[in-house]
């Protein structure tokens, strides 16, 4: 890999194995480079490890401690096994599954959960702002804008779930992992934080957990493929759809198992 | 096939009669309670009722010579239950909601099992010995009864009923909140303090609620501990009455006897009330 490539990679796996139960992995030696500014979706059949994986990204499994995580995550060359996990999920925002915006919280208060939990208090004007930029990047905005003291869960799912990509996004991540943000959205929404996702490009990196084949191919630039617990291949999206390597990947891109 | 249809529901109807009739037996006892306590307590419910203090056995005697109502109130009761119960929840709601975070947090942890075991313990124990406990603890070195340590065993009767509480509330918190908190990169003081426990406010208040509401009637600790008081008394560290104890007074009190009606009357109300603003947070918890 020449030098200009490798300033490029923002996220690194070193040979990352993550067990639950003492001598079972459910990621195996997982070895991968993420590049800046790009989209990469990671698939695989269910329960190959791909949540496994992305959350070992942001320490998600230390609140639970028989999990175990070998190897090395380098975002921007740190070690982030071997850094404070706040700073590390500073740099590395998630968005679940399932929305969980907070129960307590109005919309705008939502948005700067990130600064108002931490204790950093910024000046009312300079929280306006961040709450309209990060409302105004899912796309929220305009239907929100007169209701920002509502509780954020009377939202519906779809809104709920943008709300949280802009709760995520206010902390100014450089890397933002999602794990199936749309799988519990309609098609219509589904589509509006696919475009949101795009649009984002240029700011962040992204990583996406998706099980939608047809939405890996409409927005990743790469494309991961796991199965039980080995990352079976990894490549440019257009080349795994069109011609990938390993036998496994092709069937289950056909939809043959999975 | 139409046959079938008609037994069923048959079974059905007469499954459900029988169902009415049992509770409605189970509940004949309470209704029966409630009623003779308000046809016998209602008349001496009036303004002086909740204004003075209690009568001396003088005073009701020559009320009742002449044919009227007994004088005076349980005010004393009434000031005294408020201290003590507020003494018990001061000192029972932090304690228990911090040992309650720590058992849904660390549920398996050692310490866990103690303060299990223990809260059980407290819950077994019979109030009376929680008394002899605190009398021993608190009236002895003090050298006098006290509403301090009156509270005192209130707030070791309360601890259980709000360690539980918090703790079933806080585990039914999906853990999606928790890790929302710490994917924003919150430590995990601030995700307890101003996550989990801000969403589970309804649940707790509720519980403190019920908890308050099951020891405000308590009678036997307050004997060995608050003794009790003619008089309206806030400072805490001299005998207190309460309600419970007004009633046991008045019970034993031949002239005083017709008082107990409106004072259990007084004390079934608030305790009434209680339980209803409980159970109005956790529907509007559901509905929200
Ligand atoms: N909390 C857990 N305790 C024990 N084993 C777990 C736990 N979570 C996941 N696993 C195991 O780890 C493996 C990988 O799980 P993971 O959740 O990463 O799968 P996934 O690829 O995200 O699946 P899905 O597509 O269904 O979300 C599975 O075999 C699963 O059984
Ligand atoms: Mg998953």
């Amino acid at each position: 890999m020449d030098a200009e490539t490798q300033n490029n990679i923002i996220l690194k796996f070193d040979d990352v194995s993550i067990s639950y139960t003492p001598g079972v992995n459910a990621v195996k030696n997982v070895t991968a480079d993420i590049r800046k500014n790009s989209i990469t979706a990671i698939m695989g059949p269910s329960g190959c490890g791909k949540s496994t994986l992305l959350r070992a990204v942001n320490r998600m499994h230390e609140l639970y401690p028989h999990i175990t995580t070998t190897g090395k995550i380098l975002i921007n060359g740190i070690d982030i096994l071997k850094t404070d996990p706040i700073k590390v999920r500073r740099m590395a925002g998630m968005v679940f599954q399932r929305p969980n915006p907070f129960p307590t919280m109005s919309i705008y208060q939502n948005v700067i959960a990130g600064y108002s939990l931490n204790g950093i208090n910024l000046p009312k004007q300079e929280k306006d702002a961040i709450v309209e930029e990060c409302l105004r990047n899912v796309g929220l905005w305009d239907e929100v804008k007169d209701s920002l003291n509502k509780k954020g869960t009377f939202l519906s799912g779809g809104q709920q779930q943008r709300l949280c990509i802009a709760r995520a996004l206010a902390l100014k991540p450089d890397v933002l992992l999602m794990d199936e943000p749309t799988s519990a959205l309609d098609p219509i929404a589904t589509n509006r934080i696919e475009d949101l996702l795009v649009g984002l490009k240029d700011q962040l990196t992204i990583v996406i957990v998706t099980h939608n084949m047809s939405q890996a191919a409409r927005i990743s630039d790469y494309s991961m493929f796991m199965y039980l617990g080995d990352l079976v291949e990894f490549d440019s999206t257009q080349k795994m759809f069109t011609n990938p390597n390993d036998k496994r990947t092709e069937e289950y891109l056909n939809g043959r198992f999975g | 096939m139409e046959n079938k249809l008609k037994i069923r529901k048959f079974k059905d109807k007469a499954f459900f009669i029988a169902v009415c009739a049992f509770s409605a037996l189970a509940a004949v006892p309470l209704v029966a309670i409630i009623v003779k306590v308000v046809m016998k307590g209602y008349k001496q419910l009036n303004m002086d009722f909740f204004t003075e203090t209690s009568p001396t056995t003088f005073e009701a005697m020559i009320a009742k010579a002449s044919g009227s109502l007994i004088p005076g109130g349980v005010l004393n009761g009434l000031t005294g239950t408020l201290i003590m119960v507020g003494i018990a929840a001061v000192i029972s709601i932090p304690f228990g909601i911090m040992c309650g975070v720590y058992l849904s947090e660390k549920p398996k942890a050692a310490f866990s099992g103690l303060i299990r075991f223990l809260s059980e313990l407290i819950q077994g124990i019979p109030s009376i010995i929680v008394g002899m406990i605190v009398y021993s603890w608190i009236v002895l070195p003090l050298g006098s009864y006290s509403a301090l340590a009156g509270g005192v065993s209130l707030a070791i009767m309360m601890l259980p009923l709000v360690i539980r509480s918090t703790e079933e509330t806080l585990k039914m918190l999906p853990s999606s909140l928790k890790e929302a908190g710490l994917a924003l990169g919150c430590s995990y003081k601030s995700v307890i303090l101003k996550i989990l426990l801000p969403s589970a406010a309804g649940g707790l208040f509720t519980g403190v609620l019920l908890a308050i509401s099951r020891v405000m009637g308590e009678t036997a600790p307050l004997m060995l501990t608050a003794l009790g008081s003619t008089l309206v008394n806030w400072d805490v560290t001299a005998p207190t009455s309460a309600l419970p104890l007004l009633i046991w007074e008045f019970y034993n009190d031949p002239n005083l006897v017709d008082m107990i009606w409106s004072s259990s009357l007084l004390l079934l109300v608030i305790v009434l009330l209680l339980n209803l603003a409980a159970k109005a947070i956790v529907n509007k918890r559901r509905t929200a």
